[in-house]
């Protein structure tokens, strides 16, 4: 019996949210009176997978096949199955990303195991089950959720858990194969292309968005260089993303990107219950908006009403000299 | 090409969400139900391909007769015909396998449905229905065309997008701006009222998780408002008092 921990990586090195997820599965494994197990494929520096033992886990499978260099959706899941098999696991904990939550249906229906994604806690154990606590319905609601089958699949929500400091100590890496056919490896990309920007929508910490209320394309510097003060990814509202003004991938919303960044600054966004919906589980909600009647302000932390051309460039200033 | 199209049915993304006094279920007083709106890109989609490239396209979904009026809404915008699962939804691995057991039977060469229904969040039902047929998942797609029996689409990815060409069968999940939308006009609401709705009954699947309560998030304290003339003290705020950057 064993927790294990799919870990996902990107340009070599580990995701935040895995070392999220690695921080989880401990602490699930702790409780269980058992040990924790990461599971990772692909290019990835070995310093990186060796530091997940800081957050508690005691050994890495890596899978090094080339061909998992990018995502297939079944491949990935041959090779999670196989160490779950290997390592005799009861309970996957992965993160509740595109990947990290693909991975947790197709190994759901393939293990006939119970699913929770947007999972927002530990869970409670009680026998052979555990009692998780999910968001739902957009984040307006939470549900709380047991998970009966022999084996269990949690999908962590990210920013969901107070992750402590990791402490010195090494994970052991294993290397790790399994035998993948051509079409497991069906639906592989032909071609990545990736937005500019320094940081990741989904991974930062704070994000900076604007809306309609930047008035054009032309007045977006004030969002760049906010979010570049301060370390943070931008994103905007609906309207703004069609209408052109940005790409689609920077939308946040019910129908775009739902995020949960430890601060999440809304400039000139009004707040329609739509929007609310892909952001209200952000820590720290900041709304700068000249209509002191915009909805969000009842959704916000910290709340200035006026004018953003004036407002965020005292904020750039601030933030810049912080900076230093 | 066949095609089917997954449709759930949830409340209006304007619902003030509450539940009973036990806490076990959704009060759907007052709430109207809508097709889920990821599930729209998914069907205006499909009824693109039909009418570029000919084909049929099939909703189906998974629910009690109160449903119907959402199934005839897709009716109406295009799709040609329908079934209904007459089932609660009761969790993911339950409707994905109404769906895998119904798309086997109708030898569809594509799946569609949204990314996600917006009550429950789960995104899971499109790959457990690939999991359950050995199709892949290409989850979540911006992009879709089809040309003879290769698709290629485009995979949302952070930070970017990957270019994905596949052979059918495949599952895909729809996410904006796969499509837009469509209202459905005169025409297609009294047509729809002709098209064969076909209802049929689950298949059993043992139960893997029970929701045992909902709750609703902590009110929030209320907005703090810093005086737009010293907006420089909100950086300030942030750093020292919410400890965020």
């Amino acid at each position: 019996m064993s927790v294990l921990v799919f870990i996902e990586c990107a340009d070599g090195k580990v995701k935040k949210s895995s070392f999220e997820a690695a921080f989880y599965g401990q602490q699930v494994a702790a409780s269980l009176g058992t040990h924790a197990v990461a599971v990772a494929v692909g290019e990835v520096a070995t310093e990186e997978l060796k530091s997940l033992g800081g957050y508690g886990i005691s050994r890495v499978l890596v899978d090094e096949e080339p061909r998992l260099k990018d995502y297939v959706s079944q491949a990935y899941t041959k090779v999670v199955a196989a160490a779950t098999e290997k390592e005799n696991a009861t309970v996957i904990v992965l993160s509740n990303t595109n990947i990290g939550a693909g991975i947790g249906a197709r190994l759901a229906a393939r293990l006939q195991a119970s699913y929770a994604a947007n999972v927002v806690a530990l869970p409670e154990v009680s026998g052979n089950s555990l009692k998780v606590k999910k968001s739902v319905f957009s984040g307006k609601a939470f549900a709380e959720e047991t998970l009966t089958a022999a084996i269990k699949i949690i999908a962590v929500k990210k920013n969901s858990l107070e992750v402590k400091e990791p402490v010195s100590g090494e994970a052991a890496i294993e290397s790790f194969s399994t035998a993948l056919t051509d079409s497991d490896l069906t639906g592989a990309p032909q071609e990545t292309i990736r937005a500019t920007g320094d940081v990741l929508l989904t991974e930062a910490d704070i994000v900076v968005s604007g809306g309609r209320g930047l008035r054009g394309p032309e007045n977006w510097h004030l969002i760049e260089d906010l979010a570049k003060a301060l370390g943070a990814a931008t994103a905007c509202s609906k309207p703004v993303a069609d209408v052109g003004w940005r790409p689609h991938h920077e939308h946040v919303g019910q129908t775009g990107i739902t995020i949960s960044p430890n601060l999440y600054i809304a400039v000139g966004i009004s707040g329609a219950i739509q929007h609310l919906a892909g952001v209200n589980s952000s820590k720290v909600i900041v709304v700068i908006n000249k209509d002191p009647e915009a909805p969000f302000f009842k959704a916000a932390d910290y709340g200035i009403v006026g004018d953003v051309f004036e407002v965020v460039p005292k904020l750039i200033e601030e933030a810049k000299a912080l900076a230093k | 090409m066949k095609i089917l199209v997954c449709i759930s049915n949830v409340p209006d993304t304007t619902t003030k969400i509450s539940f009973s006094p036990d806490n076990k279920e959704l009060n759907t007083a007052g709430v109207q139900f809508v097709i889920n709106p990821y599930d729209e890109y998914a069907l205006t989609r499909a009824i693109e391909l039909k009418e570029n490239q000919g084909g049929t396209v099939t909703v189906l979904n998974v629910g009690l007769p109160d449903t119907e009026a959402n199934i005839r809404k897709a009716l109406a915008i295009g799709a040609d015909d329908a079934i209904r699962v007459n089932a609660k939804p009761t969790d993911a691995f339950f409707v994905a396998q109404q769906i895998a057991y119904y798309a086997k039977e109708g030898a569809y060469d594509l799946i569609l449905m949204g990314k996600e229904s917006v009550d429950y969040n789960g995104f899971q039902v499109h790959g457990m229905v690939a999991e359950l047929l050995g199709w892949p998942a290409i989850v979540p797609a911006i992009k879709l065309d089809v040309s003879g029996t290769t698709a290629t689409l485009e995979r949302e990815i952070e930070g970017g997008k990957e270019i994905v060409p596949v052979n059918l069968p495949l599952v895909a999940s729809a996410q904006q701006p796969m499509s837009e939308p469509r209202i459905p006009n005169m025409r297609g609401i009294m047509t729809a009222r002709t098209k064969p709705l076909k209802v049929v009954e689950p298949i059993s699947v043992e139960v893997k998780t029970k929701t045992e309560a909902y709750s609703l998030p902590e009110k929030k304290s209320g907005v703090k408002l810093i005086d737009p003339a010293n907006a420089g003290e909100l950086i300030t705020l942030l750093r020292n008092e919410a400890k965020v950057i």
